[in-house]
């Protein structure tokens, strides 16, 4: 390619990264912002006085450590069960003959397609019964059960040579210890692959939240933001966009330190089938 | 637990009536291996029964009821899929969906694609990658809150301002107008899920072979002919798989509708997803919001069949 293409071609590449950024740098730049600019001159972009007022303010208004407390754990756990239980899961599936071992893995790839909606009301119903509607419990075991998981360390797990296991086998080992040992220590990335795509499912997801809590001490960060804008957001933009912008810088901060990792993992899930 | 998991297995060992008995018996280890396969298979089987199949078969039962939650179920067979089959505003919310998914997807792709093709080999590529994924880690609600600020209130929003104060243009009123809430719903839909297209699309391309792309080029092919015979086929896996995903979550999607325009208020922005939430959960109809995320899920399925009935024709594996 020669030097001016190259050049035309980061140009626009350059002016599409803007675009992508602008929402954000416009959150930011309104985060700033008092009610009385938006009134007098409600198209200025840049912040008349800066108004940093903004974030204390909102801060006192709503438990946003709360809610992120609460986001926090629920996705710690949800990885972490769902980690656990879906490697043992893959392992039977990749290594262990059982009689109907494939149809049983067939049923398990079909459910995938099954959409959240169509279950929300029987789980609704049937957690109510268990007394677990309005607790964190209604979001996190539902999630644990998550054919994606299954097959998908199954691919990582079918990966791990064979002669690995037989070598421990020869050693004295058990099922249990060659999991443990052999097989978990050699699917880290799988691990790290869903354990990133279960953590931002768990820290985003705002349906389930919406549904099954009532209590605002319970409430997640995006279920806390979606309810302070749709009580505020048309008065007050200011303390909206503080307030959107302490949930989600914290979580592009984290992104931009483990970007290598997110984006790989992304991508080799992206291939699924591979 | 352990009820669940001894049960199935010596009903399994029992030889079938009628069956040859068996002359070898079995070796012990292969005996222990099946138990051992269920203690590892329980606890995704369980979770997968009590909250996904159970419920489904519920949903299915729920589908010919008539429930508030409250009262007595009654059966009243096809009766919520009648009522929503001939319901203008359920027949709304279908083709609200599907335009959704007409606008989103090929537009999405195709964009992706492109970025994609511009980024691949260009220095400095991690950088645009990092920035066009910014969306992706970002939750749906806070990206709705934030284009909502951006489009919202006619003149008075900041895009809509702007451009009125720069151009003298008075552009729709996105998020009220029914006509144009959904082009508006695609535009932030596309730009929120375009990095996850493009890394996926990346890696895809980072598989073709260098010795394929120099092949043709020694062969005299222009860039667009390599694209055409080369780069296309080889990524046509990938580009399937992010299509059939693509329309599956597209079909699902809530979260960015809901937060970003709120339906209650604007019938052009009710989708299927939005009527299984109002029927099921603002109006206490379980047995119409059921049969509502059925028709949901047949969409799903018969659209899933298509693409893949027409992958034989476009999609290229290596054998």
């Amino acid at each position: 390619m020669n030097h001016r293409k190259q050049i035309l071609l980061h140009a626009a590449l350059a002016l599409g990264g803007l675009l992508m950024l602008f929402p954000f740098i416009w959150m930011m730049l309104a985060s700033f912002k008092g009610v009385h600019q938006m009134i007098n001159e409600p198209l200025a972009w840049l912040p008349g006085p800066w108004r940093p007022q903004n974030y204390p303010d909102v801060l006192g208004e709503v438990a946003l450590g709360r809610a992120y407390w609460n986001s926090m754990y629920i996705a710690a756990v949800t990885v972490a069960a769902t980690l656990f239980t879906g490697a043992m899961a893959a392992y039977a599936f990749a290594r262990i003959p059982f009689r109907g071992s494939g149809p049983l893995f067939g049923l398990l790839l079909a459910t995938q397609m099954v959409p959240a909606q169509v279950t929300i009301v029987p789980l609704y119903i049937m957690l109510a019964r268990f007394q677990l509607i309005d607790s964190h419990l209604a979001l996190i075991l539902p999630a644990v059960a998550n054919p994606f998981a299954v097959f998908l360390l199954r691919q990582f797990i079918r990966a791990v040579p064979v002669e690995l296991e037989d070598a421990a086998r020869i050693d004295g080992a058990g099922r249990w210890t060659i999991f443990w040992r052999i097989i978990l220590p050699n699917i880290r990335p799988g691990l790290w692959t869903l354990g990133i795509i279960v953590f931002l499912a768990s820290w985003n997801s705002y349906f389930f939240p919406l549904v099954f809590l009532n209590t605002p001490d319970l409430f997640t960060v995006p279920l806390l933001l979606d309810s302070f804008s749709s009580q505020r957001g048309g008065v007050d933009y200011g303390l909206t966009a503080a307030l959107s912008a302490m949930t989600v810088v914290p979580m592009l901060i984290a992104f931009l330190v483990g970007q290598r990792k997110i984006l790989n993992s992304m991508a080799s899930s992206g291939l699924g089938g591979r | 637990m352990s009820v669940v998991t001894e049960a199935p297995d010596r009903r399994r060992s029992r030889p079938a009536p009628g069956a040859p008995a068996r002359s070898v018996p079995e070796p012990l280890w292969r005996r222990r291996d099946r138990r051992w396969a269920l203690v590892f298979l329980a606890p995704q089987m369980l979770g997968l029964l009590v909250f996904l199949v159970g419920p489904l078969g519920f949903a299915i039962v729920l589908s010919f009821m008539k429930w508030d939650g409250l009262g007595d179920a009654t059966w009243v067979g096809l009766d919520n899929f009648r009522a929503q089959l001939t319901d203008p505003y359920f027949g709304r919310a279908v083709w609200n969906t599907v335009k959704i998914g007409l606008i989103t997807v090929p537009g999405g792709l195709v964009v992706a694609l492109l970025l994609a093709l511009a980024l691949h080999g260009v220095r400095g590529r991690t950088a645009y990658r990092v920035i066009y994924f910014l969306p992706v880690v970002t939750s749906s609600v806070a990206v709705s809150v934030i284009w909502q600020m951006i489009l919202g209130s006619g003149t008075d929003g900041i895009l809509n301002g702007t451009v009125h104060d720069l151009f003298g243009i008075t552009l729709p009123n996105w998020l009220e107008d029914p006509t144009w809430v959904v082009p508006a719903i695609a535009a932030v839909t596309v730009w929120s899920s375009l990095g996850l297209n493009v890394v996926i699309f990346l890696a895809g391309l980072a598989t073709i072979p260098t010795s394929l792309l120099e092949a043709a080029k020694i062969d005299g092919a222009g860039p667009w002919q390599t694209l055409r015979s080369v780069i296309l086929p080889m990524l046509s896996p990938t580009v399937f798989f992010t299509v059939v995903v693509s329309v599956i979550s597209s079909f699902q999607a809530f979260d960015l509708i809901y937060v970003l325009v709120n339906p209650d208020h604007n019938e052009g922005a009710q989708t299927i997803v939005y009527k299984v939430y109002q029927q099921g959960f603002r109006e206490f109809h379980f047995g119409l919001s059921s049969a509502a995320a059925l028709i949901l899920l047949l969409l799903t399925l018969i659209v899933t069949a298509v693409q893949f009935k027409a992958q034989k024709r476009f999609v290229h594996y290596e054998s």
